[in-house]
């Protein structure tokens, strides 16, 4: 790693502040980022850590009965606290890498990453959620931008994530288990005005909505409705562990296995 | 260079660390704790876990200075002052848990960590909670088979293996 210093602010606005200086970038749990520093892959002046800042810490219930994460609570936190009222979303969570990365792994920090095959990015864009950030807020549909890509700007941090809840849902992943990511995962929320379907680890272009299935799930609610349906190759990741045909497949079986588990 | 303070097995400690000092070196190197492991480094194997705030963490994933003010358990904390080891240490020792005994200290801290949240485990949530510890000598049968008999339930009808 190359030298850098680390500040460890306790207020976001104080974040906001030391993360306007050259070279300064965020650390939430570092469970990306420290290895990237490993491999010199990113050369900080500065770290600014988000983890002693209680008003990003924890989940809460809105009076409009959405489901609020701090953007700096670890996976392990919301595999506990959002269990009660989105349990398929604590269950993601709860499936998040191993106990030791998911104590210390942030919501804030997955998504500021957007890996093309994270967990997080399924289910805020099936959930309709939106990132609040010290600046502004961001519907999930405007949020993501490409792999490893987002709307957000220099120095913009992730301050808290509001999921509205399902009427039911399901997130299934196929497990890559070397790396514990999803070889390709899917989320399925069904809401009172229609079904969200959102597919992670197979679009080369990062986690997309499968609009075919939301049409098809909207009008019946049943892994049947998916059977007539057929995923295109083109577009989809193709590496040692899976070719494009493979993840095709894998995003109409994943995705049915979800409505199943979401209707059951 | 600034000192990060922070409590390690029950006693206050103080020690130089930049800023990308990873809690595994300020352990290993800053205060002589060379029990806990660095394997991969890159947080895939788990060797390195200790418990910070009483949470099982990867110590090669996070900041000395994240740790400022803490309280950090490393293996070296697991067993009494006079030496005598600990209910899990002491199962990994009667089942034959460990063979090269490399990951061990990741293991006894993670199977802490699990014991803790949940104290009579089944074989499979067990197998699931070490997910993050490679062992390349085991095997993982008698590693489970310890922790199973250290939560005090009785692994007799467990085949040895
Ligand atoms: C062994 C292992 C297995 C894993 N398995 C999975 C898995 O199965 N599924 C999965 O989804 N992920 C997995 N991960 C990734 C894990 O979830 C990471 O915790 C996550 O991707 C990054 O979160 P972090 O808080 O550690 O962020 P960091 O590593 O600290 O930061 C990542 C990036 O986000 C920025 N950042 C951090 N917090 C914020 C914020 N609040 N606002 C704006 N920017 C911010 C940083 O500047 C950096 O660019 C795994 C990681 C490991 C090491
Ligand atoms: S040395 Fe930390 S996980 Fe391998
Ligand atoms: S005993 Fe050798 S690595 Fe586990």
């Amino acid at each position: 790693m190359y030298s850098f210093d680390i500040e460890r602010p306790t207020t976001i606005a104080d974040a906001v502040a030391a993360l306007g200086s050259d070279e300064a970038q965020a650390l939430g749990g570092g469970q990306t980022l420290i290895p990237t520093l490993k491999q010199r892959l990113a050369a900080p002046a500065k770290l600014v850590s988000l983890s002693g800042i209680a008003e990003m810490q924890g989940v809460c219930v809105a009076d409009d009965g959405a489901l609020c994460i701090g953007g700096a609570t670890p996976h392990a936190v919301v595999a506990r606290e959002a269990a009660a009222a989105y349990p398929a979303l604590a269950a993601l969570a709860g499936q998040i890498g191993d106990p030791a990365v998911r104590n210390r792994g942030t919501i804030g920090g997955s998504l500021a990453n957007n890996d093309p095959a994270a967990c997080y990015p399924a289910a805020v864009l099936a959930s309709g959620a939106t990132i609040v950030t010290n600046a502004r807020s961001i519907a999930a549909d405007d949020y993501f931008d490409g792999m490893f890509g987002t709307a957000l700007e220099e120095g913009e941090i992730i301050v808290e994530v509001r999921f509205p809840v399902p009427e039911a849902a399901s997130y299934q992943k196929f497990l890559q288990p070397a790396s514990r990511f999803a070889l390709t995962g899917a989320f399925v929320a069904k809401f009172a005005d229609g079904v969200r379907v959102a597919i992670t680890g197979a679009g080369e272009e990062g986690v997309f909505r499968w609009s075919e299935a939301e049409t098809a799930l909207s009008h019946e609610f049943r892994p049947d409705a998916l059977m007539d349906l057929s995923v295109s190759a083109d577009g989809m990741i193709e590496d040692l562990h899976g070719s494009k045909a493979y993840r095709a497949h894998l995003v109409k079986v994943m995705t049915a296995r979800a409505v199943a588990a979401a209707a059951g | 260079m600034p000192k990060v303070s922070m409590t390690v097995n029950g006693k206050a400690v103080s020690a130089e660390a930049e800023g990308r000092t990873l809690l595994s070196s300020y352990l290993r190197e800053g205060l002589g704790l060379t029990g806990t492991h660095v394997g991969c480094d890159t947080s895939q194997c788990g060797a390195c876990v200790v418990h910070v705030d009483g949470k099982a963490v990867k110590s090669c994933t996070m900041f000395a200075a994240e740790a400022e003010g803490a309280e950090v358990t490393t293996i070296e904390g697991m067993a009494a002052p006079d030496g005598t080891l600990n209910a899990i240490q002491q199962a990994f020792q009667d089942h034959h848990g460990l063979q090269c005994g490399f990951c061990t200290p990741g293991m006894v801290m993670s199977a802490a960590a699990l014991l803790e949240e949940n104290p009579t485990p089944t074989e499979a949530e067990v197998r699931h909670y070490l997910e993050g510890n490679i062992c390349r000598c085991t095997g993982y049968h008698n590693i489970v088979k310890a922790i199973l008999a250290a939560s005090g339930q009785d692994v007799s009808g467990i085949a040895a293996e």
